[in-house]
């Protein structure tokens, strides 16, 4: 390597974890490049979203990271270290990998999947199961019931769960996900998103995601790079700048329709203030049920909790009247839940299914927190829309300006 | 056959013979095994990821099979001479096909996001086969070395014609000496006690299989 390239690997390792220098793979047979010409930087604790059509060399560009596809030219540098051409293996196992289909050994024990690349840098076997019963606990899976299942006894979001903790076994610094939600039902999906996040807001890993959906990028992304042919970056930014100011025509499309909506996306709702309602619980009398319900004009039902403090059943006041049916059986149990992770376009979404006008937010245990009403999500979008156009006006003032 | 006492007396005075001809027999096979276990799984390995190299090897073993039992047993007798030799390289030959067919269908049906996960994890391309591969592949492996195991077994009675013992000797006693008394004991001797060998080779492999395969893939 020249010394000029040394200078430049240099000034980027301040503040890049990785950094793509000038990166190009040509695969054999072909003539168009599946990756062309790319530099990139991923900056250290965020989560940075490759996004694009398929065929836009995006999974590509992941690989070519832990190097399961090798770059035709360029460098790429890796905590300040340039390792394009170190040893494979070990890179690797610096690095968390995480792909669609999960891939994770069925002959091999939960405990054993997780424990795979502490036991290839040698790991004793005391600190491997330490470790693996921490990751179990920390993606939310009893370590006594699962550890020594198999991978053919879980569900899709458990594999996937299990496939996040496998990827963090030796406590990389780095992950690279590939798709990792890409194959399970849209509500596990959710879930496992607002697990993700909840986790990355205590672990602050360095992360490179693909995905082709830019709901998705916009809900899980500190930054997006949008991806068009052989890997051009069209735009590289937030995702409330993106959606303020598309770079160009193609990142518009890609956006497609329904701004508004998409800019729901970036809104949790853990950060707005939750509505309240008239509770009650199973051991509430009748009467003082009812005169709650009447002192709340604005509500027609109570939500009854259970005695954990879960939301449990919708009731009003014909079912207070009716002493034959118990408050635990009567008026109508509550379908939906929204997490302070989910974002007020999944809220919006689990309200149009219920048809409440309202959903019930709970924290990860499930206990009751507030409810977030359809009026408060139009008060979001109205704010939400103004500050857009002010965002607008000042970068058209700055551009003016230089 | 004169009836059923008339062959239990044969087999009573024949008793000597029928421990040393069995465990000759079963020789042949084991051997027979542990060779082509060693070659069909090696080559197998080798040509998992070269189209052309399987083909070839596949079509190989495929000709060996073809080859009429009778004449792959005689055609080896110029060059090693009679006994063991040339009843252990025919009963070889035959015993590869299988295991070798089922050894590259066993790695190939391995996922391959089971080997992308491995590979992107950090494991080297000896401990993807050791750890991962084979493992997964065992299963079909066996499968297919039981099939090989049960077919020697029936085609080792034919060792008898070059010399190389085995309970072929009976089925020939038979042949040679029809119709004169116990010859046909003789011929049922021999076959019962083959295919009672082929069901205990099953049953050990049937156990081995159990022993070997992984919980999660059993």
């Amino acid at each position: 390597m020249s010394t000029k390239e040394n200078s430049r690997v240099e000034a980027h390792t301040s503040e890049a974890l990785i950094h793509l220098d000038r990166v190009s793979k040509i695969y054999p047979g072909t003539e168009q490049p599946a990756v062309d010409d790319l530099t990139l930087d991923v900056p250290e604790g965020e989560i940075l979203i490759l996004v694009g059509p398929s065929g836009c060399g995006k999974s590509t560009t992941l690989r070519l990271i832990n190097r399961t596809i090798e770059p035709t030219s360029g460098r790429i540098i890796f905590e300040g270290e340039d390792v394009t051409d170190v040893n494979p293996d070990h890179l690797r196992r610096r690095i968390g990998y995480v792909i669609q289909q999960i891939g994770l050994f069925p002959h091999r024990t939960i405990a054993e999947n997780i424990g795979t690349v502490p036991q290839l840098l040698g790991w004793d076997k005391s600190r491997i199961s330490a470790r693996v019963d921490e990751l179990l606990e920390m993606v939310g899976m009893e370590p006594e019931i699962y550890r020594d299942r198999y991978p053919k006894e879980l569900s899709g979001g458990q594999a996937q769960r299990v496939g996040v903790a496998r990827a963090l076994g030796a406590d990389p610094d780095v992950l690279l996900m590939d798709e990792p939600f890409g194959a399970i039902d849209p509500i596990t999906r959710d879930r496992l998103q607002n697990e993700f996040l909840r986790l990355q807001a205590e672990l602050r890993k360095t992360i490179v995601f693909v995905t082709h959906d830019i709901d998705e990028a916009i809900k899980m992304g500190d930054r997006i790079a949008i991806l068009r042919a052989e890997s051009h970056i069209a735009q590289l930014d937030t995702p409330e700048r993106i959606l303020a100011q598309p770079a160009d025509e193609f990142v518009e499309d890609f956006l497609g329709g329904g701004a508004t909506l998409k800019g729901l996306n970036l809104r949790r709702v853990g950060e707005i203030e939750l509505g309240r309602l008239p509770v009650i619980e199973p051991t509430t009398p009748r009467d003082q049920a009812i005169s709650l319900l009447r002192s709340s004009p604005d509500d027609d039902f109570l939500l009854l909790l259970d005695g954990e403090g879960r939301p449990s059943r919708w009731i009003d006041e014909a079912n207070l009247n009716d002493p034959s049916t118990p408050l635990e059986r009567a008026g109508l149990t509550v379908m939906v839940r929204v997490e302070p992770e989910d974002t007020l376009a999944d809220a919006l979404e689990y309200m149009l299914q219920s048809a409440h006008g309202g959903a019930c937010v709970v924290d990860a245990r499930g206990r009751y927190q507030g409810v977030i009403r359809l009026e408060t999500i139009m008060r979001e979008i109205n704010a939400m829309q103004e500050a857009a156009r002010r965002h607008a006006a000042e970068l058209r003032a700055q551009e003016e300006q230089s | 056959m004169e009836s059923l006492s008339s062959w239990f007396e044969f087999m009573g005075d024949r008793a000597d013979d029928i421990v040393s001809l069995t465990l000759q027999h079963a020789r042949y096979v084991a051997l027979v095994a542990l060779a082509a276990i060693i070659t069909a799984v090696g080559v197998g390995i080798l040509v998992r990821h070269r189209p052309v190299g399987r083909e070839i090897a596949l079509g190989v073993a495929a000709v060996f099979l073809t080859i009429p039992s009778l004449a792959l047993f005689v055609l080896f007798i110029p060059i090693v001479g009679l006994g063991f030799w040339p009843t252990f390289i025919a009963l070889y030959m035959y015993a590869l096909l299988p295991i070798l067919r089922n050894t590259v269908t066993g790695l190939n049906e391995v996922s391959p996001a089971v080997l992308e996960s491995a590979k992107g994890m950090g494991m080297g391309r000896a401990q993807r086969l050791w750890r991962v591969e084979l493992p997964l592949a065992w299963p079909v492996i066996i499968a297919g070395i039981r099939v090989s195991v049960l077919m020697t077994t029936g085609i080792a009675a034919i060792a008898t014609l070059v010399a190389g013992g085995g309970l072929g000797d009976f089925i020939k006693n038979t042949v040679n000496r029809y119709p004169l008394p116990t010859s046909v004991e003789s011929v049922w001797t021999g076959t019962v006690f083959t295919v009672l060998l082929a069901l205990a080779f099953d049953a050990l492999i049937a156990l081995v299989r159990r022993v070997t395969t992984p919980a999660g893939i059993r």
